[in-house]
């Protein structure tokens, strides 16, 4: 190339070199700018953003959809049966476990007030076996249970700490016998039952009542008895009579027939009559005082016939019909073969 | 005209729903930027008496919730040039907006700077045969208006009554019960480009938004520009925007005549760019931080970088002083404000009362422009920053805003315009019966 040169055709055939010339600086060759992304939203984009802006879909996108993925993935992850016995079963050991923590055990049981009988119904009818756990023990509903016996009056029922289940009873106190048709039983004051006896002699300490419906009106008894003062001796027992109104039974198969209301003054009326008179010492079976104004008395059998035998009548039987006059001197005669 | 009617009756009535909603977005859409300002409408309950605030013309019933800006894409002029970039653009700004807002909008009231813009005064006149002006009259007078030929493809923008006079007696505002044998009412009408707008239309529809109201920037920043003993006595608003200016003339508070010229920001910065041999977005820089139109002697030593990327470290290392910018900037605002002057004279600015101007938009920001307007226009020239409404961010306060802020406010409380009114009621019934006589015809 140097030989088309005219300017070093007459330097000789070695010529000059040529000069090292530097390359001029020019600028680097700068890299292809990448063009900025279109700050616009695509149709799409912006199609969405906007709807995301409505409230309704705003709301079932933040937390329908999650809530409904969870269920759903709950809903799977149960619908095998292992899984789900598993989890049930963890559960139940972990509430397990912390029920029948050291601190939660009932180890023992203290009975206060009680007697034995009571006592060991009331040990029966815990229903677990001790030692067990609080949680286990529903207080309320086994209170409910005790109440339920008849010779508890009300029980105290509390867990004290140290594993203590502490029930102080109140018992009813027997204070009336009640005899009626399938029994004789033990009532308290209000009338409650307390227990059943097989013999009156069991208690023969308390006064007896009879009758259906003579528990109901127990209280009206004992005031009664408590009244009965002089003739206390003589009395057998009350007597309800329809279950309405009192009979009080004296010995010798007396009776005072007290009225429905004012039973205890009309009782009264009659011991001061009987302190006065001498009323029930005399041949009288049946004292009728049901009637406040006019009392009445029936006399008995042998007052009767004294009274014919006065007036010449014939006497009566013990039917309370009159008897033919050789019937009766036979019956005589067979009355006191019979006292012989 | 019925159509039109019609299409400006049923954005009345999206206006109306979308105040009931409680939220509407306005758009400015200008050459160089589109503004979107979300207004939540709250009501006048929102302040109480002891707070000092009155109903202000339904200023306080609203605030800014959301404002977003964007640059401008695929217009010229105030005008849609490229269809799916502008939509690109509305889409991006309005998802902004509506992000800050957190709210979604359906409702949008758009305004138009550019579309060629012409005002046409209207007078009309009836007879009251009630010897009283009652409600159907005053839209009777409006229908009676002798409309000129707007030419092809126009469509009418606003169509305000801005004066009423009955029996000679002028400048009512509100005739209605007043007794009177004949009412005339001046109508000022502004049509555009019927393309334009439904260009516009068309692109708002694009984005899923429904059209509530369109109007015409010039107005619009006329409104938030000018304060209202300006707008009583008379005022021209100019609106110095990226692509057009527009020009908007105000009398009793009513604006009586707009017009735009095509000419704007954009062109100064075209200017800087081919004569100082930068790019665009250079002078774009040089313009908004160094420019000027008064030229002092101490701008002959102030030097500018005009830095660069072309990679020709001779041409990036260049500096100019900024004298030599302002020669550049200054004869193209004289001619912008030149052809400003014309409109104003063509609109017969001289004979107001009061020859107020209002310089605002983007382009009232270059610093010397009130000197070179009172040189050119008149003595009384003032920079008009937007009015302040409830809400709005601090970097949207400044003049370039004025027409999506003065949009804002025509929101809030609407001019009357001709639809407002109800048609006079003789045309309906003939209409329907035709309908009704060609549907027989045709069907038996």
């Amino acid at each position: 190339m140097q030989g088309l040169n005219p300017f070093h055709r007459d330097q000789g055939a070695g010529g000059r070199p040529a000069p090292v010339r530097p390359a001029p600086a020019r600028p680097a060759p700068v890299a292809p700018r990448t063009p900025r992304k279109d700050p616009a939203p695509s149709r799409l984009a912006y199609r969405l953003n906007r709807m995301m802006l409505r409230p309704l879909v705003r709301r079932l996108v933040h937390v329908g959809l999650p809530a409904f993925l969870a269920a759903l993935v709950a809903g799977i992850w149960l619908s095998d049966d292992t899984r789900r016995a598993n989890l049930t079963g963890g559960i139940d050991a972990i509430v397990d476990r912390i029920q029948h923590r050291d601190e939660f055990m009932v180890k023992m049981m203290t009975i206060e007030g009680a007697s034995p009988v009571v006592d060991k119904g009331l040990r029966a009818m815990l229903p677990v076996e001790l030692p067990a756990s609080s949680f286990e023990i529903d207080l309320e509903k086994l209170r409910e249970r005790v109440l339920k016996l008849d010779a508890v009056e009300t029980v105290d029922l509390r867990i004290k700490p140290g594993g203590v289940l502490s029930a102080v009873v109140t018992e009813r106190v027997p204070v009336v016998l009640w005899r009626h048709a399938r029994g004789i039983e033990l009532l308290d004051k209000t009338g409650h039952r307390v227990a059943s006896v097989t013999s009156r002699e069991v208690r023969g300490d308390l006064p007896i009542i009879a009758g259906e419906g003579a528990d109901r009106a127990a209280p009206e008894a004992l005031a009664l008895i408590d009244a009965a003062g002089p003739i206390l001796p003589r009395l057998r027992g009350l007597e309800r009579m329809g279950e309405r109104r009192w009979d009080v039974v004296l010995d010798h198969g007396q009776r005072i027939k007290l009225p429905e209301d004012k039973a205890l003054q009309a009782l009264e009326r009659a011991i001061a009559l009987n302190g006065a008179l001498h009323m029930l010492d005399r041949d009288i079976s049946v004292v009728d005082l049901r009637q406040e104004a006019r009392p009445v008395v029936r006399l008995g059998l042998e007052a009767q016939n004294a009274i014919r035998q006065a007036r010449g009548q014939p006497e009566l039987g013990p039917d309370g019909t009159p008897l033919a006059p050789e019937a009766t001197a036979g019956n005589a005669a067979k009355a006191k073969k019979k006292s012989g | 005209m019925k159509d039109l009617y019609q299409g400006q009756r049923a954005m009345r009535n999206m206006r109306r729903q979308a105040m009931q909603r409680g939220v509407i977005a306005v758009l400015d859409i200008g050459t160089s930027k589109i503004a979107c300002l979300v207004l939540q409408f709250d009501g006048p309950s929102q302040f109480r008496e002891t707070d000092g605030v009155g109903p202000m013309a339904g200023q306080s019933n609203f605030r800014v919730i959301g404002t977003a800006t964007t640059r401008s894409r695929g217009m010229r002029y105030g005008e849609i040039e490229t269809m799916a970039e502008t939509e690109r653009a509305i889409r991006t700004v309005i998802q902004s907006a509506q992000k800050v807002a957190g709210v979604r909008v359906d409702h949008v009231i758009a305004c138009i700077s550019g579309a060629r813009p012409a005002s046409y005064g209207l007078a009309g006149e009836i007879v009251l045969p009630a010897g009283k002006v009652g409600e159907g009259d005053v839209a009777r007078v409006l229908a009676a208006c002798e409309v000129p030929d707007f030419g092809r493809g126009r469509e009418v923008l606003h169509a305000q009554p801005v004066n009423f006079a009955l029996d000679g007696r002028s400048g009512l505002s509100d005739p209605r019960d007043q007794s009177g044998s004949r009412l005339a009412c001046d109508m000022h009408v502004l049509t555009i480009d019927g393309d334009a707008a439904s260009n516009l239309v068309h692109c708002i529809r694009r984005c899923d938004m429904e059209l509530a109201g369109v109007a015409s920037a010039s107005y619009a920043s006329g409104l938030a520009a000018l304060v209202e003993d300006e707008q009583e006595l008379g005022a021209a608003c100019i609106d110095l925007g990226g692509g057009t200016t527009g020009v908007s003339v105000f009398i009793k508070k009513h604006m009586i005549f707009a017009d735009a010229v095509r000419f704007g920001g954009e062109l100064i910065t075209q200017d800087i760019a081919k004569g100082l041999r930068v790019s665009h977005a250079v002078a774009e820089r040089l313009k908004t931080l160094h420019g000027g139109l008064e030229a002092t002697g101490r701008d002959d030593r102030e030097m500018i970088e005009l830095g660069g990327e072309t990679g020709d470290w001779d041409t990036d290392r260049r500096a100019v002083s900024r004298a030599d910018l302002i020669g550049i900037m200054r004869p193209r605002v004289e001619e912008i404000l030149e052809n400003v002057a014309g409109i104003l004279d063509a609109a017969g600015f001289d004979s107001m009362p009061s020859r107020q101007i209002v310089l605002t938009g983007g382009g009232s920001q270059i610093p010397g422009l009130d000197v070179l307007a009172s040189r050119m226009l008149g003595q009384n020239v003032r920079i008009g920053r937007p009015l302040r409404i409830q809400g709005l961010p601090h970097n949207a306060t400044a003049p370039g805003f004025s027409s999506a802020i003065g949009l804002a406010l025509l929101t809030a409380h609407p001019q009357d315009e001709w639809w407002d009114f109800d048609m006079p009621t003789e045309h309906y019934p003939a209409r329907s019966l035709r309908r009704a006589y060609r549907w027989f015809r045709n069907n038996w």
